[in-house]
Formats: structure tokens, sequence, C-alpha cells
């Protein structure tokens, strides 16, 4: 699915060079469930904004499925990110003045489907996450567990292959996290690869695989004894 | 793109900044108000500046007898002139850029009319069949003078509907007489003047006023309306009358206080360039307190980009394209400057079509209103400026990095 070779990212802020991935070679298969750790400026955000089209890099290539990205316009990585990639964010990155159900539905809207059809899938996947009769409300109206499960069926709605999570249980307490975790752990056995950042010990290990991150290179990486039943 | 989708997309984004949306479209709004009261105003006064043109038809030229200023072929200034029925005759033969003309003889004493035991001063204006074109005149009812009162002097009279109003009220005045200095004349016709001035007389042809009033063949003045022509060719025209009555009456032809020659259509081009230049000024003025307007469109885009950073790259993280994202802004910002621009247009339309009902038209403003062109242009302009003002604030939405807008703080 998602395949890395040699990647090489700097950020020039100013006279200096930040050099942030150092030859990053990775290997993420469909349907895994992998979660990137490290210190904080060890590069795992800035390795999964590469991955998610938001930012380009230097060196080395990198494919997603059989597609080589690299020096896409604008307008084709905003295709890739809308037809393949669902994000999770860390502070959820909700539209404030929409609802539940014209947050989910949004991702659709920029694929042209009509309104009446894309507020019904909408609430289609607030349903499944237990969240139908919030649908008219607004996210200042929703806890923070709620937000996230709002972004998460954001994410999904499109039916991507792949989910980019940036510490998405950062701003919840341990219950909502472990709640969440799950909710991750169900959509991969769905088939959908899952790839999560996080500084979170527990939150790594209830992963199936582990991918540590220290100062731009792999340093390590393991899979956990999670018990996947693969469907 | 313009599908109901976008429409919603860009109200409900409005909605959230309903306050900040509403004054910053109160200043569009207050520019083209002020342009669109100032643009009537300005045609209000030309309307009015046009109606009391009463000098007769625009391309009318008068032409007055003076006393000469200098000395010509031994005889000595101070000598006035006196017209006669040949200057007429003459000026009428040799000139071809002459469209009608008409000889006058003015009478200055015993111009008290009186109908039955109603008696009245008025004007009594002497003229031939021509000065319905040279005054520019309508007939109301009857006729005018006409060429055979001018050969037989008969004694007729063309009544304004002041006088009409004055003497027979309700009464028909066709074929009554009314008695001027002993004389009765029969109404024959009422005129109508585009200048209400010249209302308060009435007319008797030229001829039997030279024979009632000790005229001769002595003519008080000449008026004519000259073909179409440029204001330089109506300059050479004067040029040319001039030196054919300096012939005749031998005088220096550069001698300016001999004759006086009135020449309305040199004035009336000068009154449509003061208009023009009015028009051209409003207009300036008017853009540029749009321009003003349109600024601060722009600025509050602009902060409304600014805020909405996180909210654009979201989208685009999830797939806005930029191109939607520009669309997005343009839309919200012509919608803006249209709708409100819209609002000040219709206020200030309503405004001048209210004043223009309230104030009864006069020598200074009569009919202000507001022109089908001028409120397209207006239009135009808005859309114009509009989009203008969307355009750099969507060009830095366009521009902002998903990922530095999607940095937690």
């Amino acid at each position: 699915m998602i395949r890395l070779s040699r990647l090489h990212k700097s950020y020039i802020t100013g006279s200096n060079r930040l050099h942030v991935l150092k030859g990053i070679d990775l290997f993420i298969d469909s349907g895994e469930l992998v979660s990137v750790v490290g210190s904080s400026g060890s590069g795992k955000s800035t390795l999964l904004n590469v991955i998610g089209i938001l930012d380009s890099y230097d060196d080395g290539e990198y494919y997603l499925g059989n597609n080589l990205i690299q020096g896409l316009t604008e307008k084709r990585s905003a295709w890739y990110r809308n037809q393949m990639i669902g994000f999770v964010f860390q502070s959820f990155n909700l539209i404030s003045f929409k609802n539940a159900m014209e947050n989910v539905a949004l991702p659709l809207y920029y694929q042209n489907i009509p309104r009446k059809k894309r507020n019904r899938i909408a609430l289609e996947y607030l349903e499944k996450m237990g969240l139908l009769d919030w649908a008219e409300h607004l996210p200042s109206e929703l806890s923070g567990g709620q937000k996230q499960r709002v972004a998460i069926a954001r994410a999904l709605v499109t039916n991507p292959k792949i989910i980019l999570a940036d510490e998405p249980t950062g701003a919840l307490d341990t219950q909502t996290s472990y709640e969440v975790m799950s909710l991750f752990k169900e959509i991969n056995e769905e088939g959908i690869t899952v790839i999560i950042v996080t500084h979170e010990k527990d939150i790594s290990e209830r992963t199936k695989r582990i991918i540590h991150l220290t100062d731009g290179i792999i340093e390590k990486e393991y899979t956990t004894k999670l018990k996947v039943n693969y469907v | 793109m313009f599908d109901l989708d976008a429409w919603q997309e860009i109200f409900s984004t409005m909605r959230k900044n309903l306050l900040r949306t509403i004054l910053t479209g109160f200043s569009v709004s207050w520019g083209i108000f002020m342009l669109i009261i100032l643009l009537g105003s300005g045609r209000g006064l030309e309307n009015a500046a046009k109606s009391s043109f009463n000098r007769g038809a625009v391309n009318s030229l008068w032409v007055f007898p003076g006393s000469t200023s200098m000395s010509y072929k031994g005889m000595k200034p101070g000598r006035e002139l006196q017209f006669h029925d040949r200057d007429y005759e003459e000026t009428k033969r040799k000139n071809d850029e002459i469209e009608h003309i008409t000889s006058r003889f003015t009478i200055v004493f015993n111009t008290i009319l009186s109908y039955k035991n109603k008696t009245a001063e008025y004007e009594i204006q002497s003229a031939r069949e021509t000065d319905m074109f040279v005054e520019q005149m309508e007939i109301l009812e009857g006729r005018f003078i006409n060429i055979r009162d001018i050969e037989k002097s008969r004694k007729v009279a063309v009544i304004s509907p002041i006088v009409r109003d004055y003497f027979f009220g309700e009464e028909d005045p066709m074929g009554k007489y009314i008695i001027a200095n002993g004389i009765a004349f029969k109404v024959v016709g009422i005129f109508k003047d585009a200048s209400e001035r010249n209302h308060y007389r009435i007319y008797i042809p030229t001829t039997t006023a030279q024979n009632l009033y000790n005229g001769r063949n002595n003519v008080s003045y000449l008026g004519l309306t000259i073909k179409p022509m440029s204001v330089q060719g109506a300059r050479d025209f004067e040029d040319k009358l001039r030196t054919q009555f300096a012939e005749r009456h031998k005088f220096n032809p550069e001698d300016s206080r001999a004759m006086f020659i009135n020449n309305n259509w040199e004035y009336y081009n000068q009154m449509l360039n003061i208009f023009l230049g009015i028009k051209i000024f409003i207009w300036i003025i008017g853009i540029l307190s749009i321009i003003a307007a349109i600024v601060g469109v722009i600025n509050i885009m602009l902060i409304t980009v600014k805020e909405r950073t996180k909210e654009i790259g979201v989208r685009k993280a999830i797939g806005a394209t930029p191109g939607s994202v520009i669309r997005m802004v343009i839309f919200e910002s012509l919608i803006i400057t249209s709708f409100f621009g819209y609002l000040g247009l219709f206020f200030g339309t309503a405004i001048i079509e209210l004043v223009s009902n309230l104030i009864p038209p006069n020598e200074m403003f009569n009919r202000p209103e507001v022109s089908l062109p001028t409120a397209i242009g207006a239009t135009l302009l808005l859309i114009a400026f509009g989009t203008l003002a969307g355009y750099f604030p969507a060009r830095n939405a366009a521009n902002i990095k998903p990922i530095e807008a999607l940095h937690d703080e």
C-alpha cells in the first residue's frame, strides 16, 4: 500500500537547514494497523504529512498503491487526499459552524456528490459511530470523544484506503482514548490501513506494528502481541 | 459550481460573521448610494438648465441691432441701427445654412388686453409662421400663425394656456376676439412653449404688428434656426451674417457693438459640455468612494481568510482543490458587494424617485432621475469590483498550506 525508499526531507528556516527525515525505508501493506512513535522532533509528524501528501519530500521515492507521489499539482494532491486518505487530527479540526452531519459530509461535497445523498451517507457513518442523535449538533456541543468520533466518521466517509491519525488521543482522557483505539481497530478489521502517530506507549501498544523513529531514521520496529483477527 | 451547494457553503460562512458582513456591506451600499444620488441630482440640474433654456430652439440664433462704436466710411460712431424687412428677406435668400427664419416687430406700449370685462397686461409678441420652430412651440388647439396671416396682415392671435385660462376659463376661446389697443384679434390657436416663461404672451402676425403699430417695414430683430453643424461652423456662420449686415448697414464688420448675435447653438453646446464635465466629475467621485468601500471589503476578506486559515487547511486536507477555495472566497466577496451594492442602488433610486415626485420642477432642479444605462453601469462596476476585491484574499486562501494550518498550537 505504502512504500517509501531512501526518503529525505529538510526544512529550511532562514539560513538553517533542518534535516528531518534522513532516509526512510518503509513498507506498509494493505490492512495493517501501524503506529509511529518517537520523541518530539523525531520526524514522526513530518513522516505522516508526507504520507498524507500534505507535504512534499526532497529525495527518494514514495509510492501510494502503484502511484509515484512526486511533483503533483495541488489539484492532483487534493484528489488523492480526497479519494485515498482519511485524516484524523489531535485537535479534531471540525468546522465550528457546521453541525456533525455537515462536517462528516464535507469530503463528499468536494466529490460533487449532491447534498441529499451526501447527508444520507454522513448519517450512516454517524450511526456507526453511535452519534446519530447528535447529527444536528455543532461541534461545540459535543464532548472530546464525540468530536473525535465525528472526525473519524468524516475520515471514513469517502471510503478511503488509508486512515492517517496524528496524535488522535492527545486531547482525550485515558478511557476515551481506549474507546477511540478500539474504534480504529474495528476500522482496521474492515480492511483499511490505519497509521497512527503517537507518543503514548499504551496507545502504540494497541496497534499491531510499532515503528520507532529517532532523529529522522527508523531506529527499530516490532510487531506487538496484539491478537488480531483478520476478516 | 454555481449550484445550490456552493451558495449554501458561502451563506453558512457568511452567517457566521453576520455583523461584520453587514458592516462591511454597508460601506459598499453607501458608496453606490452616494453615486446614484449624485448622478440623479446631476441629472436634475441638467434637466432644469435645459428646460429653462428659454432662448428658443437649441440651434437658434437671434440677431439684434446695436449702435456703432467705430467710425466707418466717414460716418461717426454712435449711429443706431434699424433692421428692415429687407434684412429679413436678404438673410433668408443668401444663407443656405438657415432652416427657419422669422422677423419680429416688438410692441413696447399699450399691451393691455381685454376680453368682455376682464383686463390684463401681457406681452404682445409678433411672429411669423416659422416662429413655431424657432421658439420650439407646440400647438395645443387650433393653429399657429400661417403664411396667409402674414401676407394679408390678418388680425389673429395665438394665445398661451395661461392667457386662455385667465380670459376664457371654461369658455372655448377659439374664434373669440381679444381686444388690444382698441383692435380686436381673433383667437385662432393655443400654443405651448417648452419654457413656461414664454407663456405670458400672445402672438400676432409680424406684418399685422408692423401695420397697426406704425412699424412700416421696420424689424426689431431676427430669429433663425440653423441646419445641423459644428459649433465652429455656427461661429463662422455668425461672422458671415455680420459681414452681410455690415455691408447693408454700412458699418465696420469688426464693430462688435453695431449688432449682436445670440448664438444658442454655441451656448447650448457649452452647457452640454459643462454637464458632461459635471457627470465625469460625479463618476470619478463615485468610483473613488466605491474604491474606498472595496478596499474595506478586501481588508475584511483578508482578515476573514486569516481567521479561517485552519478551516481552509482542513478543507484542503480533505480534498478541497485550490480552485474551489478561490471560488469560495471570490463568490463571498462578490455576494457581499453585489447584494449590498444593489441595496445602495435600490435606495438611491428610491430616494431620487421620491424627490422627483415631491419637489415640483423648478429653475434649479427638475426631474432628477437614474437612467437605466446608469444603473446597469453601476451594477457592472459592482460585479467587477466585487471580483477584484475577492481576488487578493482568495489568492492568500489558495496559498494556505494544510500542514501549517493544521499545526497544533
